[in-house]
């Protein structure tokens, strides 16, 4: 299996929008935008990417250092406005006629005119404030109650600020203020050997090692023109969907607790635990590091047939203990609902789509594996937590069945692809995580090392519809409405 | 049927309610979640975790809001002070306790009330988002709660041709026949809804949940730390094992002791302590099958308390 061929595109300011209106008019989706420091000028890549079969065209556009202008994509697309808010705090590029010139990344109190990607920005200068105000939009009227939560949580989970705006008990807004783990993380990679990279890219999300891993090795292969053997392609399907049943589990069970009903929790841990095992088992680690390899990939073992029987007996046992339960299942319908309708203007990814009605899976559209184009997608028209829920379900009882098939198929392994490119290459590699795809692209320098990594995580994509789905939710089940998401902030914030 | 009562006898009665109610009550909580963690297929910490958490937090520091006025820390005191004043009185070990003759059942509940409005206030008092919003979810619980557990008790006090609750479990002794009779099941029915209600167990609060914005009880008394926590712990203990033990005892009084002697209040007392042990063991199994309800429906389940209870009224005095 070749990798799928990507085609580049230099346009001008003046012919971006037309030429992305078709690209998106050709049902690809924008799932990536990254900005470039060269030293003498800047430039934008906009990688578009559909399937199948699989498709990728990326349309570059230089930027003056000296008028550092963009035309706005927000208005033919969401996710657009997005990565131009996101370049324009990193990197000081403006993004014109965009509606809503905020701050993204940065919070309100980093310091102006200090763009932390652009090159030679050294230490950031001295701030001025504390980072104490915060303005929201108010909300007024008669009984709006406002509730601030976080970053801080009851709970050990990652850092977010929620802020809502209540009548009663219904939401009337919610706005969530992110980027509190912001680390970095795409400054990191620059300067760093490929193996070096390969672990920086296993950190990005703690549950997405393989997603992130896979995702920036393909990138890399691409760009050194490395062509992995079938043996290897089918061990990284086995390792992608070992992540994926362990994190549905996680998040079957979460989703019981949030409700109150601890007894379906208390057993998906305990089925967890046991796949994290039988990972430690397979990879030498419980969350499935160092398993894929740049031009390869390799294991200690592989699960066997009565593993993953007796595994998929006890999932299923969890399954019918959720489910059967009347009051569960009442909780879940109809609870926190996205439509197809804003599933698709958000440009929403993964689970979230796949529940409202939108069947994309880079699985199929970008296989990683031979053949897997034939894969069924699951999907549900609902949109509520029930149907993220279902979605879950049934990937994981798909994920139990391509794990035999491919353990099945491994044969001998080829050892690691040669490089053929020339140095100073580039790569995109798209991998459906069990969240949603995960796209890293990636540019060496003359001497193989990375110049310049872009993290797209499929959190990134879905946390605006968050807020969207939220409508007409009733606050005490926010909780419920986000563990179905389970949106990753670390993957978000970089 | 009860013979003279000694008033040292009385005394000691109720000092032994009230310390057993203090000691018991953590423990109850331990037991239960203990039962929970055994059904769940966990280990557990042991039952007395309670008692180690309260002899922590009493250790700590005292941190109070800058907001919050004189009703913040007067508010664990008054709970406290109410559940132990009830458990002083309400007939547990033995059908007369000292101040038995004042525990009619309007005092009762209302001095239960009185904790429930006291932390309701406390949480308004804090001024934080979280301590309103659990304010107004507790009360909006307990107006349809309270009226559901006193039409209950209403209707156990038709047949006993009194409110006073001591003379309600000696009627019943005396007439065993009415413990079957419907309308004592009927209210049976709403009594157990308000003791799940009353204490934030589930279906109607998850007692075990950290996600702030799910919380009820939990949020109104989120801003409580150290030695006032304690307080409110023990005060919420202590409120249950006093709803369970009149649960117990207005329903099945068997064991509790009706004449003064070191024998009978002894054997009074086992009982009383294996009938709420039970009832906790109940409890837990109960909530390991159970999820919670949608905030909005939770009303509606008391609603269905109330109508039990209402019902129970009906029969009782349209069946002699």
């Amino acid at each position: 299996m070749r990798p799928a061929q990507r085609t580049s595109v230099t346009v001008t300011a003046d012919g971006l929008q037309e030429e992305a209106e078709r690209l998106l008019g050709q049902g690809l989706r924008l799932a990536l935008m990254a900005a470039h420091d060269d030293g003498p000028g800047l430039r934008v890549v906009y990688l578009f990417a559909g399937g199948p079969p699989d498709r990728r065209v990326e349309l570059v556009l230089p930027v003056d250092l000296d008028r550092p202008e963009i035309p706005s994509l927000a208005s033919v697309s969401f996710p657009a406005s997005r990565f131009e808010r996101e370049i324009r705090d990193l990197f000081g590029i403006e993004p014109v006629g965009h509606p809503q010139p905020r701050r993204l990344v940065l919070h309100q109190h980093w310091p102006a005119h200090w763009f932390p990607m652009r090159r030679g920005a050294g230490e950031p200068p001295p701030f001025p404030d504390e980072g104490g105000s915060y303005p929201f939009a108010p909300v007024a009227g008669e009984g709006v109650y406002e509730i601030p939560v976080g970053p801080v949580h009851a709970g050990l989970i990652e850092p977010g600020h929620f802020r809502f705006w209540a009548v009663g008990e219904t939401i009337l807004r919610m706005k969530a203020r992110l980027w509190f783990v912001h680390k970095g993380i795409e400054r990191l990679f620059e300067g760093r050997d490929v193996e070096e990279g390969l672990v920086l890219a296993e950190r990005i999300s703690g549950d997405s090692a393989v997603s992130h891993g896979l995702a920036f090795c393909l990138a890399v292969e691409e760009a050194e023109g490395r062509t992995v053997g079938e043996g290897s392609r089918l061990l990284r399907g086995v390792l992608l969907e070992l992540e994926r049943l362990y994190n549905h589990v996680a998040d079957i069970g979460a989703l019981c607790n949030d409700v109150g009903f601890s007894l379906a929790q208390a057993r998906a841990l305990d089925l967890r635990e046991s796949l994290l095992r039988l990972n430690a088992g397979v990879t030498g680690h419980r969350l499935l590091r160092g398993g894929v390899r740049p031009g390869g990939a390799g294991v200690l073992r592989l699960p066997t047939a009565a593993e993953l029987a007796g595994l998929e007996e006890r999932f299923e046992a969890l399954v019918e203990l959720a489910t059967s339960n009347s009051m569960v299942v009442e909780r879940f319908t109809g609870t926190a609902t996205l439509t197809t309708a804003h599933a698709l203007e958000l440009g929403v990814v993964g689970v979230a789509a796949r529940a409202s009605g939108v069947a994309v899976d880079a699985r199929q559209s970008h296989p990683v594996v031979d053949g897997a184009t034939e894969m069924p997608v699951a999907v549900r028209s609902g949109g509520d937590v029930l149907a993220r829920f279902e979605i879950r379900v049934e990937e994981a009882r798909t994920s139990f069945g391509l794990i035999g098939d491919f353990c099945a198929g491994v044969g001998p392994l080829a050892g690691t692809a040669p490089a053929t490119a020339p140095a100073g290459g580039s790569g995109v590699g798209i991998v459906e995580g069990w969240r949603g795809p995960a796209v890293h692209r990636v540019e060496l320098d003359a001497a193989g090392r990375l110049a310049r990594v872009k993290v797209v995580d499929p959190s990134f994509m879905n946390w605006p519809s968050l807020p969207v789905a939220l409508a007409d939710t009733i606050v005490p089940d926010f909780p419920l409405a986000n563990k179905s998401f389970n949106l990753s902030y670390a993957g978000n914030d970089l | 049927m009860s013979g003279p009562w000694p008033a040292a006898t009385q005394l000691a009665v109720s000092t032994l309610q009230v310390g057993g109610v203090l000691v018991g009550g953590p423990l109850l909580l331990g037991l239960t979640r203990k039962v929970k963690a055994r059904l769940e297929g966990r280990t557990g910490p042991p039952v007395r975790q309670p008692w180690r958490d309260l002899r922590k937090l009493a250790g700590r520091e005292r941190t109070r809001p800058e907001q919050a006025s004189w009703i913040f820390p007067l508010a664990p005191l008054v709970l406290v002070a109410t559940a132990l004043v009830v458990a002083a009185g309400a007939p547990l070990v033995a059908v007369n306790p000292a101040f038995g003759t004042s525990a009619d059942l309007f005092a009762v509940v209302y001095l239960l009330l009185l904790g429930s409005v006291a932390l309701a206030l406390a949480g308004l008092d804090t001024g934080t988002a979280f301590g309103g919003m659990g304010a107004s979810r507790a009360l909006t619980i307990g107006a349809v709660a309270e009226p559901a557990l006193l039409v209950a008790v209403l209707a156990l006090s038709i047949p006993a041709r009194s409110s006073n609750l001591p003379a309600i479990v000696s009627s019943s002794l005396a007439h065993p026949i009415w413990l079957a009779s419907p309308q004592r099941l009927l209210a049976l029915g709403a009594f157990l809804i308000v003791v799940l209600a009353e204490n934030g167990r589930l279906p109607v609060d998850n007692p075990g949940t950290h996600l702030e914005l799910t919380m009820i009880h939990e949020a109104m008394v989120l801003e409580y730390a150290g030695p006032d926590l304690a307080l409110v712990t023990l005060g919420e203990s202590a409120r249950l094992v006093v709803l369970l033990g009149l649960l117990a005892n207005l329903f099945a009084p068997w064991g509790i002791a009706t004449r003064p002697g070191a024998a009978t209040l002894a054997v009074g007392a086992v009982t009383v302590v294996a009938k709420v042990g039970a009832l906790g063991v109940g409890l837990a199994v109960f909530e390991v099958f159970m999820a919670k309800l949608r905030l909005f429906r939770v009303p509606e389940l008391l609603s269905g308390a109330f109508v039990l209870a209402v019902l129970a009224v009906v029969v009782a005095l349209v069946v002699p």
